[in-house]
C-alpha cells in the first residue's frame, strides 16, 4: 500500500491477518478453493471461447433441424448459404437452434450477471454500510430502511423491478442488485462497529485524521476479507436469480440465449424432449456449485471468524 | 414480558412502513401515467379518469400514499384490470395451494434438516459430517426449477409413481391432494434443508463444547440424552431463528415451484401479473408476502421466551 507519509507511525494493518504470499499458499492448499476455482476457470474459458468451440450461431432458426435428439449428426446451412456438417451434441429445440451452441453462449450472460451484481452490490452496500457504521446520526435511519427492504423477498422484488423497467441486461443486473444491498450494508456496518473500537482507529482519530481518510485507510481494508467471501455468495445467488427470471419469462428478452431462456422454451415440450431443460440446467447447477464451493473455501481460509454462513438470500 | 411483547410489536411498525412505501413506489416509479399503467392497454379514457380519481393522483405524493395505505389496511387492494376482478378476491382464490405447499415444505424441511444437522454436529469433523455438509452446499446450488424438472423426469415420467403436474384442492379428497404436493414440497424443501441443517450443525456443535454437556456426560447420562436434551435444546434459538429467516428463501422458491408444477397459487398469480404488467396485483402479492414474513418472524421472536427460559427482556 503506498500511502503518503503519516504524521505518526501507524500500526500494521491486519489485512487478511497474514502477508499475501502466506494467504495465497493457504488458498492453494484448500481443496474447495482449488476445485471450485478450477471448474469456474474452465467455465469462464468456455464462455469466452464459445465462438471457436465448434458452435454455430446460437440464435439461428433452422426449420430443417427441429427437435433433434442429443448426438444426432446433421448439416447446418448458415445465412450466407454455406452448408457444413455439424453434430448436435445436445440436440436442438423446436426452432431448430443448436442447444450446444446456445448453452455455451448462455454461459456468458450468467457469468457477466453474477460478477456484475456481486461488484455492484458490494460497492453500494459498502458505501452505505461504512457511512451508517461510522456516522452515528445516519445509523438508525439507514438501518430501519434496510430492515424494511430485507423483509421483501429478494426474487419478488427483482421480479417487480424488472416489470417496472422492462428487461435488458442492465435492468436485470440492477434489479438483482437492489435486494442484495441491505445484506451487504448490514455486514459492513457490523464490521465497522467492531473495527471503530480498535486501538489503531482510536490512535488515528486522536491525531485528527479526517473521517473520509480514516474510513478509507483504516476501516475499509479490514472489511475486505468477509466482503470477498460475501461477494462470492452474491455472485452465485445472482446467477441463480437471473436464470430464475428468464425461466419464469420475466427476464432477459427471449432472443438472447441464456440458460434460463433455453429452459423456459424447452419446458413447453419437456415430456418429449427433456434435453432442452436438462443440459442448460446441469450447466447452471455446476456453475453455481463451483462459485459456492469457492466461497466456502475462501471463507475457511480468509475469514475463520465467520465460520458458518447464515442464510444468504 | 409484556414490555418485551410491546417493544417487539412496535419495532415491526417501521419495518412494515418501509415495506409499504417500497411497494407503493413500485407503481409510482414506473415510467408513464400510473392510472394508464393500471388500466392497461385496452382501457377507455373514462376508465383511466375514474382510476385517476380513486388513486387521488391530483394530490401530493404523501397524500396518495395515505389513500393507498388506508385502502390496503381495510383490505381494499384495488382492482385488477387484467383479470377483471378485485385483487383481494384473486388472492383469496390462490391462497390455498400456496399455503398447502408452504406448510408441507416447512414440515418436511424441519423433519429432515434438524436430525441431519444434529448428526453432523455429533460426528463433527468425521466423513459423515463432511458428506452432509457437501450435500448442503449442493442443495444451495441446484436451482429449484432444475431440481423440479429432474424429479418430474425421474419420478413421474420414468418411474410413473406420482402425477407430473397440477394441483388438487383439499376438498377433492386428501389422497389426490397430498399426491400432487409430494414432488413440489421435496423440490422446494431442498434449499431450506441445506440452510437449516447448516445452522443446526453449527449451533449444536457449539453447545456440545459447553460445560453443562461435560457435566451431563460425567454423570453418566447416555449420549442420546446428552445430545438431544442438553445440546439440541440449548441450540433451539438459532435453529428457530433460521427457520424464520429462511421463509424468505421459501417465498422466492414458491414462485418458481408453482410455475414448474403448474400449481394455481400466489406464485403463479405473481408471474401472470408481471407478464401482464398488472400492477395492483403485483403490489398486493408482494405486500402480502412481505407482511407474512415480518409477522412470522415476530412470532418466532416471541417463541424465544418459551424456548429458552433464560431469556428475559
Amino acid at each position: 500500500m503506498s500511502e503518503p507519509a503519516a504524521t505518526v507511525a501507524e500500526p500494521a494493518e491486519p489485512f487478511l491477518d497474514a502477508p499475501p504470499r502466506e494467504v495465497a499458499r493457504k488458498l492453494l492448499r484448500n481443496p474447495a478453493v482449488l476445485v471450485g476455482g478450477a471448474v469456474l476457470a474452465l467455465l469462464l474459458l468456455i464462455a469466452v471461447l464459445a465462438p471457436w468451440l465448434g458452435t454455430v450461431d446460437p440464435t439461428m432458426l433452422d426449420p430443417g433441424n427441429r427437435d433433434l435428439l442429443p448426438g444426432v449428426a446433421g448439416e447446418v446451412t448458415t445465412l450466407t448459404g454455406e452448408t457444413f456438417a455439424h453434430t448436435f451434441w445436445m440436440g436442438t429445440d423446436s426452432y431448430g437452434r443448436d442447444i450446444y451452441s446456445r448453452v455455451l453462449f448462455g454461459g456468458r450472460v450468467s457469468l457477466i450477471v453474477g460478477v456484475a451484481v456481486a461488484l455492484l452490490s458490494l460497492a453500494i452496500g459498502m458505501t452505505i454500510g461504512l457511512c451508517a457504521g461510522y456516522i452515528r446520526g445516519l445509523d438508525s435511519v439507514v438501518m430501519r430502511i434496510m430492515d424494511g427492504l430485507m423483509a421483501i423477498p429478494g426474487i419478488l422484488l427483482a421480479i417487480a423491478l424488472v416489470a417496472m423497467w422492462r428487461a435488458s441486461l442492465f435492468t436485470v443486473v440492477v434489479a438483482i442488485t437492489i435486494p442484495e444491498i441491505p445484506r451487504v450494508t448490514r455486514l459492513v456496518r457490523s464490521l465497522v462497529l467492531t473495527i471503530r473500537e480498535e486501538p489503531y482507529v482510536e490512535a488515528a482519530r486522536s491525531v485528527g485524521t479526517p473521517t473520509a481518510a480514516m474510513l478509507y485507510r483504516h476501516v475499509l481494508p479490514n472489511t475486505l476479507a468477509p466482503l470477498i467471501v460475501q461477494g462470492t455468495y452474491i455472485c452465485a445467488l445472482a446467477i441463480l436469480v437471473e436464470a430464475s427470471l428468464s425461466f419464469l419469462g420475466v427476464g432477459l428478452p427471449t432472443d438472447i440465449p441464456t440458460w434460463g431462456n433455453i429452459m423456459a422454451e424447452g419446458r413447453l415440450q419437456f415430456q418429449q424432449f427433456p434435453h432442452n431443460v436438462l443440459f442448460p440446467g446441469a450447466f447452471l447447477a455446476l456453475t453455481v456449485l463451483a462459485v459456492n464451493m469457492l466461497g466456502d473455501g475462501l471463507r475457511d481460509t480468509l475469514d475463520p471468524r465467520f465460520n458458518e454462513r447464515g442464510v444468504r438470500r | 414480558m409484556f414490555r418485551f411483547l410491546l417493544t417487539r410489536l412496535l419495532a415491526t411498525i417501521p419495518v412494515l412502513f418501509v415495506v409499504a412505501v417500497a411497494v407503493f413506489l413500485i407503481l409510482r416509479l414506473t415510467p408513464g401515467d400510473p392510472a394508464a399503467v393500471i388500466a392497461g392497454d385496452s382501457a377507455t379514457t373514462e376508465q383511466i379518469e375514474q382510476i385517476r380519481a380513486s388513486l387521488g393522483l391530483d394530490q401530493s405524493i404523501p397524500a396518495q400514499f395515505a389513500i393507498w395505505a388506508g385502502n390496503a389496511l381495510r383490505g381494499n387492494l384495488g382492482e385488477s384490470f387484467f383479470f377483471k376482478k378485485q385483487v383481494s378476491e384473486l388472492i383469496g382464490q390462490c391462497i390455498e395451494p400456496t399455503l398447502a405447499l408452504a406448510v408441507c415444505t416447512i414440515v418436511l424441511a424441519v423433519a429432515v434438516a434438524v436430525p441431519l444437522g444434529v448428526l453432523a454436529a455429533w460426528h463433527h469433523g468425521s466423513w459423515l459430517d463432511r458428506v452432509l455438509m457437501g450435500f448442503s452446499t449442493l442443495g444451495f446450488s441446484i436451482p429449484v426449477f432444475v431440481l423440479g424438472y429432474l424429479l418430474i423426469w425421474l419420478v413421474s415420467m420414468k418411474l410413473g409413481w406420482l402425477p407430473v403436474q397440477g394441483y388438487r384442492r383439499l376438498a377433492e379428497g386428501f389422497g389426490p391432494f397430498i399426491r400432487h404436493l409430494i414432488l413440489p414440497s421435496i423440490t422446494l424443501s431442498i434449499v431450506y434443508i441445506a440452510v437449516i441443517a447448516r445452522i443446526t450443525r453449527a449451533a449444536v456443535s457449539e453447545a456440545l463444547t459447553e460445560d453443562y454437556v461435560r457435566t451431563a456426560r460425567a454423570k453418566g447420562l447416555p449420549e442420546r440424552v446428552v445430545v438431544l436434551r442438553h445440546a439440541l435444546r440449548n441450540a433451539a434459538v438459532p435453529i428457530v431463528t433460521i427457520i424464520g429467516i429462511g421463509i424468505a428463501v421459501l417465498i422466492g422458491g414458491v414462485v418458481i415451484t408453482e410455475s414448474v408444477y403448474s400449481i394455481p397459487g400466489l406464485g403463479r398469480l405473481t408471474v401472470a401479473a408481471v407478464l401482464a404488467r398488472d400492477f395492483p396485483t403485483i403490489q398486493a402479492v408482494i405486500l402480502l408476502f412481505s407482511v407474512a414474513y415480518v409477522l412470522i418472524n415476530l412470532l418466532i421472536d416471541v417463541s424465544y421466551l418459551f424456548l429458552d427460559p433464560r431469556i428475559r427482556y
